[in-house]
């Protein structure tokens, strides 16, 4: 579980979190959701370490990141996983390399054993016989699962995924989303999404935060969603074309 | 102010390259990339260049010798000075400025873009020691590039000074070994080693610090071989004339 309290993030005099304060539950797949520029990929990049919030707390299953030692950061570090918006597969290595990468820069373990966890995650992507290729090589909803293999490979606590589905077409977007929800599921780990896809949205909105300006607008689950009043949570959800004609229909009775 | 701070940024960027090292068995294997890349990689050019200037040292030499008084020997004398003292080391530094600078600042930049230095980040990996520290351990090996560049200067010289018939062959080799002061060998190597680490370290500072976009990575590999340049250049004079005043 993920305790964030009343985070609040600048740049340049700019501030970009204002304050916000939620939880992320084990064990559930949790969407951070806003219109571009709400500040979602920063409050992510907070959560990761990767930034440094000037006022607030993170608390990790009850380790509060800034009260931890460099090496205790490091090794929290360690339990996260990260899917990037663009994979961020390191391009010089194989597919097979980028997975064993986390496994050999924290384990001591075997070449051997190495790849068998490699081979053991590649297969639970659903990704065979793809071991030797270059991630130039591959497509882009491939490069997505092998981001999620070597995010895993090392049974994280934590799974972080910035926009997994961007740029995928639909149909891959949801095997992405399926497999983000079921691995979720199957390792127990909290599994914080960042999306603006309404797909994901119901696909796998268990827990859901709604970002606007840098605020907390609004959260719910995804029954919630069509239900709030909130006119910010309104207009983002409806500005899909898809899902105003169903509520038009809806409120036709068709 | 604007390259003050950027001054001190390379020094906190060199702090955090030697800190927190990457494990021992990952870091041999960077090593011996980098190595390929950045040292083998640049065998090829630099032995066209150096003979090339060698022969080019021995040509203009000749022919500005129009006194029938001074010895033929002072052709290979001049290739021999020239290009060990500065032809070798400082010209190929600032050629291998824009070879080896660009390559460096090009592949960190555009990790920068990616995010693959944000996904080191993430799983807790120093990532400065992770892409600086093996460049800077391979360009160790760069005096051998210099030595090797020296080398076959000299024998440009000597092919384009013997078969060009500026001098005779005797007479070349003699010139080779007039006034020999072995100092100067030390002196070209001291250089050597203070360009290759600022050609390992000022093209990664402009590559990692980068910010923005492809174009931003064209502009970034610009900014470091003109930077890279121009602090070999200044580094040249203050230890010519720490060195060899």
């Amino acid at each position: 579980m993920i305790e964030v309290k009343d985070i609040h993030k600048a740049f340049n005099g700019e501030e970009i979190l204002k304050g916000i304060t939620t939880t992320f539950e084990r064990g559930k797949t949790n969407l951070i959701i806003g219109t571009s520029g709400s500040g979602k990929t920063v409050f992510l990049k907070c959560m990761l370490g990767l930034f440094t919030p000037e006022t607030g707390s993170i608390c990790y299953d009850g380790a509060t990141y800034s009260d931890l030692n460099e090496e205790q950061q490091r090794d929290l570090r360690e339990q996260m996983g990260m899917v990037f918006q663009g994979s961020a597969l390191f391009d010089s290595m194989t597919v097979e390399e980028n997975v064993m990468f986390p496994l050999m820069m924290f384990t001591k373990q075997k070449k051997d054993e190495m790849l068998a966890r490699v081979n053991e995650v590649l297969n639970r992507v659903n990704l065979e016989n793809a071991n030797g290729k270059l991630p130039s090589e591959i497509s882009g909803g491939m490069q997505k699962r092998v981001a999620i293999a070597r995010a895993i490979v090392t049974r994280p606590k934590y799974l972080f995924c910035d926009e997994p589905n961007s740029g995928l077409d639909p149909r891959t977007a949801i095997v992405i989303d399926n497999l983000i929800k079921e691995i979720t599921e199957e390792n127990d780990i909290t599994t914080i999404i960042n999306t603006h896809d309404m797909n994901s949205v119901m696909e796998i909105g268990e827990k859901i935060i709604f970002l606007r300006y840098g605020h907390l607008e609004w959260e719910g689950d995804k029954s919630q969603i069509f239900q709030t009043d909130n006119e910010a949570v309104t207009e983002f959800v409806y500005s899909s074309n898809l899902f105003k004609k169903v509520r038009d229909a809806q409120l036709k009775g068709l | 102010m604007f390259y003050l701070d950027d001054i001190g940024r390379y020094f906190l960027m060199l702090k955090g390259v030697f800190s927190r090292m990457t494990k021992g068995s990952v870091l041999r294997n960077l090593i011996l990339k980098e190595i390929d890349d950045l040292i083998i990689g640049s065998l090829g050019i630099t032995v066209f260049l150096a003979f090339f200037i060698g022969a080019v040292v021995a040509i203009q030499t000749a022919l500005n010798l129009n006194n029938p008084l001074i010895p033929k020997q002072l052709i290979a004398f001049a290739s021999r000075q020239s290009v060990i003292l500065e032809f070798a080391p400082t010209f190929i530094s600032v050629i291998m400025a824009g070879k080896v600078g660009s390559f460096i600042t090009s592949s960190i930049g555009t990790m920068r873009v990616t995010e693959q230095i944000d996904a080191l980040e993430v799983m807790g990996i120093n990532s400065l020691n992770y892409l600086v520290f093996p460049k800077i351990i391979a360009m160790l090996m760069y005096p051998f590039v210099i030595a090797i560049a020296m080398f076959v200067g000299i024998f440009g010289g000597y092919i384009a000074g013997v078969y060009g018939g500026f001098v005779s062959s005797s007479e070349f080799i003699s010139g080779l070994q007039e006034d020999f002061i072995p100092f100067h060998l030390v002196y070209a190597f001291i250089k050597t080693f203070l360009y290759s680490f600022l050609l390992a370290t000022i093209p990664s500072f402009h590559g990692y610090y980068m910010k923005g976009g492809a174009l931003e990575v064209g502009k970034a590999s610009t900014s470091a071989f003109v930077w890279t340049t121009v602090v070999i250049i200044i580094a040249n004079y203050v230890l010519t004339q720490l060195l060899l005043s």
